[in-house]
């Protein structure tokens, strides 16, 4: 079972998940420290960078370890960027902010 | 092969992997990992991949493959090249494939992590099917996509203990590193059981060699093993046996020519008994072992030979020209060739797969043809045809080599030591006179019976090999036409000896009745001798008798005048 929260306060990107929104899927095992930390950086850099036009699914694999294989997940935590694509995976607790701005793309776009 | 099971013994897993089982005696330990390990192309993926069908068909013990490097539609694509169909496998739950792909452009790193996502996998993989066997193909890989070499260090130490304690017997494949088993030193982790495999080239022929290098609680094998992968799957061949153990048979099989059998004191070969037919090119070796082949599939034997000069379907055309019609036995199945050429392989392998057809095929008839078509240094050729004599009398088959030897000679050079190793030797000579050659054959020896020591002339024809009694005399050893005109010559003196003794028997005949007649003369002058001595006898005494008479008379007339 998926726990998806949904944190899009944007209706328009929500509805044609238009380029610039962010799908983000973050597989943990369990409430670990790590997957918590992983889970709160996520949201901090989310809501810092890709206010209104990102969301974000949390796949706890103890509870759906089929989906493992799917994104070909390895490493926990490891968060999926699904869209925009091209999908890119970055690992780890995202306690280095900086790497996940590069990982997402997001520090090419945002700053100049 | 298994060894007395003590109750402390090792719990093993039987790869199904011919001859590696028994190498091991007994296979895999079961329930632990082990390592597989060799450089690239010798056969680690087929290895695990054997394994894991072999556990799933033969032993109902699913499987997991973990795959780090080739995609699940690659790996089926690559070993359906042995005969295996892994999508039925998948189908019917006996095995599951997971490729884990790890690409390192794709993954970037930021914070800590471990790999219980790989741990989730593979649990619900073991899980789904029920796992008993797995396979991770080649977890060095991830070295390269995830750069915290230390957290790697201690997941895979993790896993290997995780596998360990769910009572999985997996096989872990490694790259061959510089100075050790592993680029990764994944010997350290898993300590209980290490096998190497290697790809050697040696004069340009490749050979695959498996080693043991550990196999904690356990004896094991310790030598190189050569092992084979081919469209029939894995083998390892364990030539390790130099015992002379075999039993002997006291049945004698006729070798399909009249003339060789009488030349034999029980009227052919031992049965299991090992025979050379050495000669140089062209007098008649094959030929003679197709005489043998066809004689046993007509006893309903099963044959095989092993050709490395020619094909199969030419040596049938070839025995149809000495009248033998091997066809219907290549049909019946009683016959089969194995035709390769010897620079195929290298010589460990020709016996590899030599072993491995013996083991599926179970002939009663083993061909070699020929035995010095096999090359390699000395050494090494004496010692795998030592194997072979010996694989194939372990099995009780009678074996025929034939044997080319370019100087025909009777010295040591060049006879392989295999003269020695043989309880048969018949050698064939071509003898060169007259301006004509002949074949001839002898027995030089044959362990256990009475064998004849005369050199026979052969002959080939469309009715087959027939042997003749060759012509031996003081002109020395006489064939073809020489003996022909041999015997002519002989049976004319012959009969010039008998016309002259004939003569001489007359001759005696006339002079003894000469003899006897002058016998008979001179009885007949001594007759008449002996009548005339008698008559002076009579004579003489008349005239004595006459004389007293006168005497007495004169007297008488004296004293009547005085």
């Amino acid at each position: 079972m998926s726990e998806s929260t949904t944190m899009a306060t944007d209706p328009n990107a929500d509805a044609d998940l238009a380029p610039g929104h962010y799908h983000l899927r973050l597989y943990v095992a369990g409430q670990t420290i790590k997957s918590l930390t992983a889970m709160a950086n996520l949201k901090k850099v989310c809501e810092e960078h890709l206010a209104g036009r990102y969301e974000i699914e949390v796949i706890d694999l103890l509870k759906n370890p089929q989906l493992a294989a799917g994104d070909q997940i390895l490493a926990v935590p490891t968060l999926v960027r699904r869209l925009p694509e091209p999908l890119k995976r970055i690992i780890g607790d995202l306690s280095n902010t900086e790497k996940v701005l590069v990982g997402l793309d997001i520090r090419a776009k945002d700053s100049p | 092969m298994l060894p007395e099971s003590s109750p402390r013994e090792l719990a093993k897993a039987l790869t199904g992997i011919s001859g590696f089982d028994d190498v091991t005696y007994g296979g895999l330990p079961a329930g632990r990992p082990s390592l597989v390990c060799g450089a690239a192309g010798c056969g680690k993926t087929l290895f695990a991949a054997t394994f894991l069908v072999n556990g799933a068909t033969l032993f109902d013990e699913p499987g997991v493959f973990m795959s780090f490097e080739e995609r699940a539609e690659d790996l089926i694509a690559n070993v359906a090249s042995l005969g295996y169909d892994l999508d039925r496998l998948v189908a019917e739950k006996k095995l599951a494939i997971d490729h884990v792909r790890v690409e390192r452009s794709e993954i970037e790193e930021s914070g800590e992590y471990d790999l219980e996502g790989l741990f989730i996998r593979l649990a619900y993989a073991v899980e789904s099917i029920g796992a008993k066997r797995v396979v991770l193909d080649t977890i060095e890989t991830l070295f390269a996509g995830l750069t915290d070499a230390a957290v790697l260090r201690a997941e895979l130490r993790r896993l290997f203990g995780w596998l360990k304690e769910r009572g999985l017997t997996a096989v872990i494949t490694g790259e061959r590193g510089e100075g050790q088993l592993t680029r990764q030193g994944l010997e350290e982790y898993v300590s209980d059981c290490v096998i190497l495999l290697d790809n050697r080239v040696e004069d340009q022929i490749t050979t695959r060699r498996l080693r043991v290098v550990k196999y904690r609680g356990s004896a094991h094998g310790t030598n190189e093993y050569p092992f084979l992968i081919d469209e029939e799957g894995i083998s390892v061949l364990p030539v390790t046996s130099a015992d002379l153990d075999y039993g002997a048979s006291t049945e004698v099989i006729s070798t399909g020519i009249p003339g060789l059998d009488a030349m034999l004191g029980p009227g052919g070969f031992y049965r299991g008994s090992s025979v050379l037919i050495s000669g140089v090119a062209g007098t008649g070796k094959t030929t003679i072992a197709t005489h043998l082949l066809d004689a046993a599939c007509r006893r309903g034997e099963r044959c095989m030979a092993f050709v490395f000069e020619e094909s199969g379907s030419q040596i049938c055309r070839n025995a149809l020209s000495v009248g033998l019609d091997l066809k219907p036995h290549l049909d019946a199945g009683l016959l089969r060739f194995e035709a390769a050429r010897p620079s195929l392989y290298g010589l460990e392998m020709h016996l590899a797969r030599m072993n491995r057809d013996v083991e599926r095929f179970k002939p009663s008839i083993v061909v070699i043809d020929p035995v010095s078509a096999l090359r390699g240094p000395a050494n090494e050729l004496q010692a795998t045809l030592l194997r072979m004599v010996d694989m194939l009398k372990g099995r009780g088959i009678t074996a025929v080599f034939t044997s080319l030897r370019t100087d025909g000679s009777f010295d040591q050079v060049g006879d392989l030591g295999l003269s020695s190793l043989m309880d048969v030797w018949v050698k064939l000579q071509d003898i060169d006179a007259n301006g004509e050659r002949t074949r001839t054959l002898y027995v030089i020896k044959a362990r256990g019976m009475s064998h004849s020591n005369q050199v026979r002339e052969f002959q080939m024809s469309a009715k087959g090999v027939k042997l003749v009694d060759a012509y031996v005399g003081p002109a020395g050893v006489l064939t073809g036409t020489a003996r022909l005109v041999q015997e002519a010559e002989e049976q004319a003196a012959t009969l010039r000896r008998r016309q002259d003794s004939e003569r001489r028997k007359r001759e005696v005949v006339r002079r003894r009745q000469s003899i006897e007649r002058q016998i008979a003369e001179l009885r007949a002058s001594l007759d008449v001798a002996e009548e005339e001595e008698q008559v002076l006898i009579g004579e003489d005494e008349t005239r004595e008798s006459l004389l007293a008479d006168e005497r007495a008379a004169l007297a008488g007339r004296r004293g009547a005048a005085e």
